[in-house]
């Protein structure tokens, strides 16, 4: 195969793993402050379907993008109210979240399946863009793209050499001593959820306003299940994240193109492929060791009156 | 000022879950009602048609049992797990390949006698359907793989090989294109018992039985409850926690494929891509829900049943899609979850000192 050929594949492997990677840096974090959501899916297409709705009627990409965001966070927040007020299973409520968020977005999304929203497109970004290679695969996209490299670095940033960032990553591993150091664990759960949601959302609002500009039914196929694997595979770190998401990406994008060529594989077969490799590698990093732990406090709640 | 602590209760409170239940079914047909205002739909209209279409008649009666038996069949697998706390989730596909199992019989032997083409089908549907859970099983046990994640990819797989077989290889050529395979013979047919009911619910009263007798009065039964109480103590006292695992799990996918096996013979008598509509994931609302009591679970599975039936009512009267089933029953599994807080949790005024 020739460079011709692969380059438009890595370009769209990009475009794939965007979403994915930003759903996965929003589980990260709520896990990362002790609370395992997994309405990740249920978040995303909630994004996903505001997004498209905001554009649609407003005609603003960027405020329909906010907006999901801010949305998916505040309907994340149910599992917040579930979890850390009523004390309620958190397994079991993020599975909720998840049969609620799908229920609701295509219950509203019905009337607009199939119309179009204004969307983002891609630009080049002048310089990189024309380095050999990699500008043709990197700064040849959309906006979100840009900003989501950024994103774990950003991540990184946060949760190690910022104050508040520090205090969420000790309620997720010791709640009672996090409380012991004057600080809330409880209220740094909250914020760990509606963070995480808005990222779910941000990624969710990618798939309708950027990887496609219109409004499907289902359109995250899975993809937010994906995520809260790859959380798994990444040992709840920013940079194997980005690989992931990618990896994913690659497998998509690699699937779609063998349809478009018209491959002799049923397309029920090829579509199987990014739900099989979510167990391949999952088994890759089932091995545990040092710094590949899960947060020590995850799932559990906090108790009232501990 | 008024200060009140909260402190937890030493046993949960007697007849709370029901109670709880029937608050969070208000709570919830109330937000459902708002919704439907929302997008223009009389709301009271709503909630008559949703009684109306599926209990209020016998014919709806009759939608609502026969929804009840696969969703019934697939809770008393799901129940078991949840009390050995495996989140196995994957009902959906093992429903699928229950129902691919159970076909594959039909087809390679269209002529065989009812005597040995039905056993054989039920044989095939609980040994695709267990495969499919113990899968899953194992990759926990063996290689500490997560179960939510690997039973939840595993359904999505088995739902995409039953649809690559129903537009692939099984395709009935007469069938215009459309992807199904060809009728069941009628010695394949799960015939009706009395009205439209079909004898898949005396499967459902067999499996019920069986199971609780399994869990109450045999030693490998306590065994799987104990460990269910406490994982950790289990293995402390020796018991066999891996393989009560894989024992648990392939008893939920036999039980799930026979759901599968059920609907194809009994309710469309050929397989087709709509045999999967969600009642995988509606076993775990109703396992949730009810436990590990049976009684329970019947109840529950009718209810959730009746819901689903009812939104076909709103669908044909309302033009509501039926997405609106899983709006309900996130509702109720996430307002049931929050309320669950007062079964264990009490409320004291706290002393002045």
């Amino acid at each position: 195969m020739g460079l011709e050929l692969i380059i438009p594949i890595l370009a769209a492997t990009i475009q794939s793993g965007t979403p994915i990677l930003y759903a996965t840096l929003g589980e990260m974090l709520t896990e990362r402050s002790g609370v395992l959501n997994l309405g990740v899916e249920g978040m995303m297409i909630f994004g996903a379907f505001f997004a498209f709705l905001v554009s649609h009627y407003t005609g603003s990409p960027w405020l329909a993008f906010a907006c999901a965001g801010i949305l998916a966070g505040l309907f994340g927040l149910a599992h917040a109210v579930v979890c850390l007020v009523f004390q309620g299973n958190q397994v079991v409520s993020g599975l909720a979240l998840t049969i609620l968020g799908v229920g609701l977005a295509d219950f509203l999304g019905t009337p607009y399946v199939g119309l179009s929203a204004d969307g983002f497109s891609p630009f080049s970004v002048p310089l990189l863009s024309s380095l050999p290679v990699l500008g043709d695969i990197f700064f040849k996209q959309d906006a979100l793209v840009y900003l989501s490299y950024f994103l774990p670095f950003l991540f990184w940033f946060f949760m190690n050499r910022t104050k508040w960032g520090l205090a969420v990553g000790a309620a997720g591993e010791n709640p009672a001593a996090c409380f012991a150091a004057g600080l809330n664990p409880v209220k740094l759960r909250w914020a760990g959820i509606f963070f995480g949601g808005v990222l779910c959302g941000l990624g969710g609002a990618y798939l309708s306003l950027a990887y496609t500009h219109l409004w499907t039914n289902n359109m995250t196929a899975g993809r937010g299940w994906i995520a809260v694997a790859l959380v798994i595979f990444a040992f709840w770190r920013p940079g194997r994240a980005m690989f992931g998401a990618y990896l994913f990406g690659g497998i998509m994008a690699f699937q779609l193109r063998l349809q478009a060529v018209g491959a002799t594989l049923p397309s029920s077969l090829l579509l199987m492929l990014p739900y099989a490799l979510t167990i391949i590698v999952l088994l890759f990093s089932s091995a545990r060791g040092k710094g590949r732990q899960a947060p020590a406090a995850l799932g559990v709640n906090i108790e009232p009156g501990e | 000022m008024l200060g009140f602590t909260i402190e937890k209760r030493q046993e949960p409170l007697k007849w709370g879950s029901f109670f709880i239940f029937l608050v969070a079914l208000v709570f919830s047909l109330g937000v459902s009602a708002l919704l439907l205002a929302i997008q223009g739909k009389p709301p009271f209209e709503a909630m008559y048609l949703l009684w109306d279409g599926a209990f209020a008649h016998d014919w709806a009666l009759e939608d609502t049992i026969l929804k009840a038996i696969p969703i019934f069949l697939c809770s008393l697998g799901v129940a078991v797990c949840f009390r050995m706390q495996i989140w196995n989730i994957g009902a959906e596909g093992q429903y699928a390949l229950g129902a691919v199992g159970a076909t594959w019989v039909v087809l390679s032997m269209p002529e065989a006698p009812v005597w040995v083409i039905m056993p054989l089908m039920f044989v095939a549907a609980a040994a695709f359907g267990a495969i499919w859970a113990i899968i899953p099983a194992l990759l926990r046990e063996k290689m500490g793989l997560n179960e939510i994640i690997s039973t939840l990819m595993l359904n999505y797989i088995g739902i995409l090989f039953l649809e690559f077989l129903v537009y692939g290889a099984w395709k009935d050529p007469a069938s215009f294109g459309f992807p199904m395979t060809i009728m069941f013979p009628d010695t394949a047919v799960i015939g009706e018992l009395f009205g439209r009911i079909h004898w898949g619910i005396l499967v459902c009263a067999g499996a019920g039985i069986a199971l609780t007798i399994f869990l109450k009065h045999t030693r490998l039964g306590f065994e799987i409850m104990v460990s269910g109480e406490n994982p950790r103590a289990a293995r402390y006292a020796r018991m066999p926690y891996s393989a009560l695992v894989v024992l648990v799990m392939g008893v939920c996918g036999a039980l799930a494929g026979w759901a599968g096996l059920i609907e194809t013979s009994a309710t469309l008598n050929r397989l087709q891509p709509t045999v999967v509509v969600g009642y995988g994931f509606t076993a775990i609302v109703v396992a949730w829900l009810a436990r590990l009591r049976i009684t329970s679970i019947a109840g529950y599975s009718i209810l959730l049943a009746g819901l689903r039936v009812g939104v076909e009512n709103l669908q044909l009267e309302l033009q509501v899609p039926a997405s609106f089933t899983g709006i309900m029953q996130g509702l109720i599994l996430l307002s049931v979850l929050a309320g669950q807080f007062f079964n264990w949790y009490s409320f004291q005024r706290s002393k002045r000192g």
